[in-house]
């Protein structure tokens, strides 16, 4: 069970979490639960076409409906110049349509009324008269010359968004050549979506008067959507002021600006009160973006032994009708070059086309770093067949090509430098925690009486914590994170962050991190993040960056705190500042360990006596670069059994065996785990965000959109292995992301390994009983 | 979401809320559990200018076994019926049925007699009360009829109600014999409608042979099927493996579903066949374990 | 429409157009806002609540129904300053994260204890199934309420034995 918050000495505990106490009696306050005086509501009118030109758009009846206090239209924001709206992306996207519709539920019309229903009705009575254009679906189809031109606002007269791409194509090809062994597979990883269970929402409340806008808003990244509305809707910057409050869930959902917010704040503006705009679960998961969405082929090569010498890919990216994605500004494609994993590659290269298609824009980075999962999912699924053609086991043939633990830190043949990693330990802890033998043996067992079981393995790389400033800016801004701590007289301290937690724990893991450094329990120290006016500057929370980011701010301002904490504890010991000694919890004059301070005593010294000439006061910001990205990984196995009858699969057991390196809260950790492996159970078996020939969407909300109930989520055995990162303050990689990035590969690897006797090496996930079932009926194994 | 503003009434009689659905005509709606009604009013696919509440209608509530029958009133929820201690054993293709509605949350609320109004052909107490020989009770303005259960569904979303009649209660009859019955749904997940749904009631005589079988197929066709070829095959018959393939076969021949997201045409006719197979090898099990304990 | 509600004890009441949902009738009228809604389409059981005892979606009820009920809400568990176990399950055993879902499984989960105080864990994962989370992954919430079962049960023999 959980230590309490007394608990000294916190960190790596499993310390009971300090946000639980108000969640567990329903008093967190989300954005829905703030309700201002004289507050109205905002709802949107939306396009039922994929592409269509407006021909006309009345609002009249609407304006007419009592209750109603504003319309507005693409054309009323195009006055104010704020009809597009930029993207992170470097995109831009439409606020309100003007001139046509790019995609189904795209937003056409806002309604401002007295109450959410009013809203609703007025945006239903907005009339809008549309001529249907010729729908682009297929990315691939979007790049064939005669397709229609979809964004008639560019110059380019083409589909395609960019190109990008990485490492030595004439070397790759060379040694593709020139290998014994060469498998090809198309991977999909399909269109999905994060659906935090909160929608995303905000209230804009301007204020005429003071010339200021307050702005509560369901974000992961308060301080970066600040300067884009500054940007955008010039207001000066210290005029807004961002309020994050509890946030029901992101997973990479609240990272964009949405339209809207900016209809929202225009509203606000317009009519000077209070106006919020909460999306509903239909239109989150038809308009506010979506995640994946790649369409990959991969040539692997590989000598007679398994050892791989090549790897190329070729991807195909459906970013919708905008590119919203919400990657760093040099990486269009994400940290995709991840590609290769964790092994051995002598040579590599990649490329990634974007393209513009009728489907709601994106893609944001869900629970993964930009790209990563697509890039893990790719490799991870390739291995597997290549083991199939080797006839190897798909364990053995990682233990030959991992990169040995003592090549570490490891240059990538795509450019990165890996700081980490025990893979052949990690993997081996996997099949020890499952007796892999004696499953293979079943498996042959069960073979032959015709049954179909099936083990996958997935033993991934991720690229987390962006990020270093030479290399990763959104729209300029370095990725950098912040961290001010604040020591009260009485030793109580108040850390504030620049990142925004979701769910992830930061109250209390950032708490036991200050707490550690400081000689502090958790319950000495208050986390507070979200608030741009008390909060130091930073980018926010996604991509595993928090701990990475934030968390080495938090340990090195801690250690700012506890250098001067030093000083006036020699001050206070009467001796030298290089005689006193910190045994974790308290200073001791060296050689003399009965006579110490601790930290509170030292703390009111500061304000009460100190040393002569020393400014009062304790505190320190310490506003951390990351001289390099964090390379969390792990070995996963999913033990599968395929009904034969029905085509359903049945997760038997899966083993995560992860490596954060340092681990701050073992529960926390565990419990991301098991989130994480939950989403990708999904993403293996049941969601995509599909859509019919018309553009139509076919998953708009939950009834079409699966997620997964308690009844069909396996029950997750988590393992660790700890290889610290070696540039991190305290050794800490992230870890929220992982079983994201690295379950859905297990999941298909597992099914298709159940089939590889018959020869399949591939099945599209979402692995739908009717898909499984069609490929056993095509070889004639159905029951 | 929001529905649409509507009027709300709230009658405290059968006859009240004839007069209601009456004077409204198309513009009501009878609002019985809501869950699937209220729903598509949130997301504005429907949008009744009236309800006509029936929750608070005491003559539809409960439910009671008289004569030959059991009679189900209007208001009994799916969880009534999934936990009853009394009914579960002696209909136990209601309970089984009524488990695997949606989900615990909607079982609470939601009713047998709205989901049979409601006619989605994905629904499961279509496919149960076809293999029970089951019937409705209606009230309207000329009184009360009854229409057995293969008369109730016209097609997809669509009864043979009258706009102002109401269903008021289910029959299902009384069994004679030994009683078994198996319910298979194939869902993506807890909550999802059944992608196939099968639902079996046997009923054996003294002999051991079948007396009365019943096959109901839900989400391969405009509306919940009957398997009447396969059923017919069965009575007067003792269930060995070869009898049960054979029924297996022509239930799947009676499926008539159509090909979308959730599976081909052939898969779901194949699922029939694979879901008869496995239902009816467990109520041979279940009858071989009844007629041990009886003897 | 007038009506009356009994919420956790209090008996309140409000005026209420037909077609406010139960849901919102207690966040926006009664204040409540332990009670979320996540969904427009009765899936995601966020918005859960007790009417009469039984556990139901309140954004599939209207405000207009409950009239006459009584109805218990997350903030309703809570006695004299202690936690309901299934509150210090959910705290003990990490079986919430971003706390968005956790009011709905509080309340099912209650219910699912008052019925079966001693649930398996098939029990328990079939009961809370109309109840969707996204972070946990459903495993800490099943160990948590194991965590309040034999609390519960144990508070349940001795309010019968002062009872007696």
């Amino acid at each position: 069970m959980a230590l309490e918050i007394t608990e000294p000495r916190p960190m790596g505990k499993p310390i009971k979490r300090k946000e639980d106490a108000r969640l567990v009696r329903g008093q967190g306050h989300y954005l829905d639960d703030i309700k201002l005086p004289g507050m109205l509501y905002l709802a949107l009118t939306r396009s039922p076409y994929a592409h269509a030109r407006i021909k006309r758009i009345d609002t009249t009846r609407a304006k007419a409906l009592p209750g109603v206090h504003l319309v507005l239209t693409g054309e009323d924001l195009a006055k104010l110049n704020l009809s597009w709206m930029p993207t992170l992306a470097g995109d831009k996207q439409m606020v309100l349509a003007t001139g046509k519709v790019l995609f189904q539920y795209q937003e056409v019309a806002a309604v401002v009324a007295e109450s959410r229903a009013l809203a609703e009705d007025g945006a239903q009575l907005v009339e809008v008269e549309y001529e249907p254009l010729p729908v682009v679906v297929d990315p691939f189809r979007a790049l064939e010359p005669g397709a229609p031109v979809l964004r008639e606002d560019r110059e380019e007269a083409s589909n395609r968004i960019f190109h990008w791409e990485v490492g030595d194509q004439a070397e790759t090809d060379a040694a593709l050549r020139n290998s014994a062994v060469v498998v090809k597979e198309r991977i999909r990883m399909p269109r999905v979506h994060p659906a935090p269970l909160e929608p995303c929402g905000c209230i804009a409340d301007y204020n005429a008067a003071r010339a200021h806008l307050t702005w509560y808003v369901t974000s992961q990244a308060p301080h970066a959507h600040r300067t884009v509305l500054a940007m955008v809707a010039g207001l000066p910057e210290h005029k807004i002021h961002v309020i994050s409050p509890d946030i029901g869930g992101g997973f990479g959902n609240k990272v964009p600006v949405f339209p809207g917010y900016v209809a929202a704040i225009v509203a606000s503006l317009s009519l000077n009160r209070p106006v919020k705009w909460v999306e509903a679960r239909t239109e989150n998961l038809t308009s506010t973006n979506f995640a994946r969405d790649y369409h990959m082929e991969v040539q692997l090569g590989a000598d007679r032994q398994g050892r791989v010498t090549a790897l190329r890919v070729t991807t195909l990216a459906d970013h919708g009708a905008f590119d919203a994605a919400a990657d760093p500004t040099k990486f269009p494609a994400g940290l995709f070059s991840i590609v290769t994993g964790s092994y051995d590659f002598p040579v590599a290269y990649a490329e990634v086309d974007g393209v513009y298609t009728n489907k709601a824009p994106g893609g944001v980075a869900y629970r993964c770093s930009f790209r990563v999962t697509e890039a893990s999912f790719l490799i991870e699924r390739a291995m597997n067949t290549l083991a199939l053609k080797l006839q190897l086991d798909p364990a053995e043939l990682r233990f030959r090509n991992f990169i040995p633990s003592e090549r570490f830190p490891y240059r990538s043949p795509l450019g990165w430098t890996y700081d980490s990693g025990n893979y052949a330990a990690t993997l081996q802890k996997a099949l020890d925690m499952l007796d892999y033998p004696a499953l293979r043996r079943e498996q042959a067992e069960r073979r032959a009486r015709g049954e179909l079981m099936g083990i996958g393995i997935s033993t991934f790389t991720e690229i987390v914590g962006a990020g270093p400033s030479n290399t990763f800016d959104i729209l300029g801004i370095k990725m950098f994170d912040s961290c001010e701590i604040r020591v009260h007289p009485t030793g109580k301290v108040i850390a504030r962050l620049g990142t925004r937690h979701q769910g992830q724990g930061h109250e209390t893991t950032f708490a036991q991190v200050i707490a550690e450094e400081l000689g502090l329990t958790t319950d000495d120290v208050i986390v507070e993040e979200g608030d741009t006016d008390t909060a130091p500057y930073g980018l926010g929370t996604y991509a595993s960056r928090s701990t990475p980011t934030a968390g080495g701010a938090a340990a090195l301002a801690a250690r700012r705190v506890r250098d001067k904490a030093r000083k006036i504890a020699a001050h206070l010991l009467e001796v030298r500042d290089t005689e006193v000694e910190w045994d974790g919890e308290r200073f001791t004059a060296a050689g003399a360990p009965d006579r110490a301070v601790g930290m509170s005593e030292v703390a009111l010294a500061a304000y009460t006596n100190l040393p002569a000439g020393m400014e009062p006061g304790l505190e320190a910001t310490y506003y951390y670069d990351p001289p390099n990205l964090t390379f969390p990984n792990g070995a996963y196995v999913a033990v599968v059994d395929i009904d034969k009858g029905t085509g359903a699969v049945k997760v038997r057991r899966f083993v995560a065996v992860d490596d954060c390196g340092t681990v701050i809260n073992p529960m926390v950790v565990d419990g991301q785990i098991h989130g994480g492996l939950t989403e990708g159970f999904a993403i293996a078996f049941m969601q995509e965000i599909a859509f019919d020939e018309e553009g139509n969407c076919l998953a708009p909300n939950f009834m079409d959109y699966l997620v997964p109930t308690a009844v069909e989520t396996p029950h997750w055995e988590t393992g660790r292995t700890v290889t610290p990162s070696p540039h991190h303050p305290i050794g800490a990689k992230g870890v929220g992301e992982s079983p994201n990035v690295g379950s859905p590969a297990a999941f298909a690897n597992a099914v298709v390994d159940a089939l590889g006797h018959l020869g399949v090496t591939n099945i599209d996930i979402p692995l739908f009983p009717w898909k499984v079932w069609e490929v056993l009926r095509q070889h004639g194994v159905t029951e | 979401m929001f529905p649409n503003a509507f009027e709300y009434v709230a009658p405290a009689s059968l006859e009240e809320a004839v007069q209601a659905l009456v004077r409204y005509g198309d513009d009501a709606k009878v609002l019985a559990g809501g869950q699937s009604l209220l729903p598509i009013m949130k997301l504005r696919v429907a949008a009744p200018a009236v309800l006509v509440d029936i929750n608070r209608i005491p003559e539809l509530a409960g439910f009671r076994e008289d004569g030959q029958e059991l009679w189900v009133g209007a208001l009994t929820r799916h969880a009534t019926l999934e936990w009853d201690q009394d009914l579960v054993p002696r209909y136990p293709l209601l309970g089984e049925t009524a488990g695997s509605i949606a989900d615990p949350l909607v079982r609470n609320r939601g009713t047998i007699a709205g989901s049979l109004a409601h006619a989605d052909p994905a629904a499961d107490w279509g496919a149960a009360l076809l293999a029970l020989r089951g019937a409705v009770t209606v009230r309207g303005s000329r009184g009360d009829r009854r229409i057995a259960i293969d008369d109730l569904f016209l097609d997809v979303l669509t009864t043979n109600l009258e706009p102002d009649e109401i269903i008021t209660g289910v029959h299902v009859p009384r069994p004679t014999g030994h009683v078994a019955a198996a319910s298979l749904k194939l869902e993506r997940k807890v909550g999802d409608f059944a992608v196939v749904g099968v639902a079996l009631h046997v009923e054996t005589g003294a002999s051991g042979a079948i007396a009365q079988a019943g096959i109901g197929l839900a989400a391969v066709g405009p509306t919940s099927l009957r398997a009447r070829e396969a059923e017919t095959l069965l009575v007067g018959q003792q269930l060995t493996p070869g009898l049960i393939r054979e029924a297996a076969d022509l239930a799947a021949k009676a499926a008539d579903p159509a090909s979308d997201q959730r599976g081909s045409a052939d898969y779901k006719r194949d699922i029939v066949r694979v879901f008869v197979e496995r239902g009816l090898g467990a109520v041979r099990d279940r009858l071989t374990g009844i007629r041990a304990e009886s003897a | 429409m007038r009506i009356a509600v009994t919420i956790n004890g209090k008996p309140m009441s409000a005026d209420v157009e037909p077609r406010t949902l139960l849901a919102y009738l207690i966040r926006d009228e009664f204040n409540l806002t332990g009670t979320h809604v996540g969904c427009d389409t009765t899936s995601c059981g966020a918005c859960t609540v007790l009417m009469d005892g039984t556990p139901v979606k309140s954004c599939t009820v209207l405000a207009v129904q409950a009239d006459g009920t009584e109805v218990m809400t997350v903030e309703g568990l809570e006695h004299n300053g202690q936690l309901h176990p299934l509150q210090q399950g959910f705290w003990e055993s990490h079986g919430l994260q971003c706390g968005f879902c956790t009011p709905g499984m509080l309340m099912t989960t209650y219910a699912l204890l008052q019925r079966n105080p001693d649930p398996s864990e098939t029990t328990i994962r079939r009961a809370i199934s109309g109840n969707l989370c996204r972070c946990t992954g459903y495993q800490n919430i099943v160990t948590a309420v194991q965590y309040a079962a034999p609390l519960v049960r144990e508070a349940r023999t001795l309010t019968t034995e002062v009872g007696e």
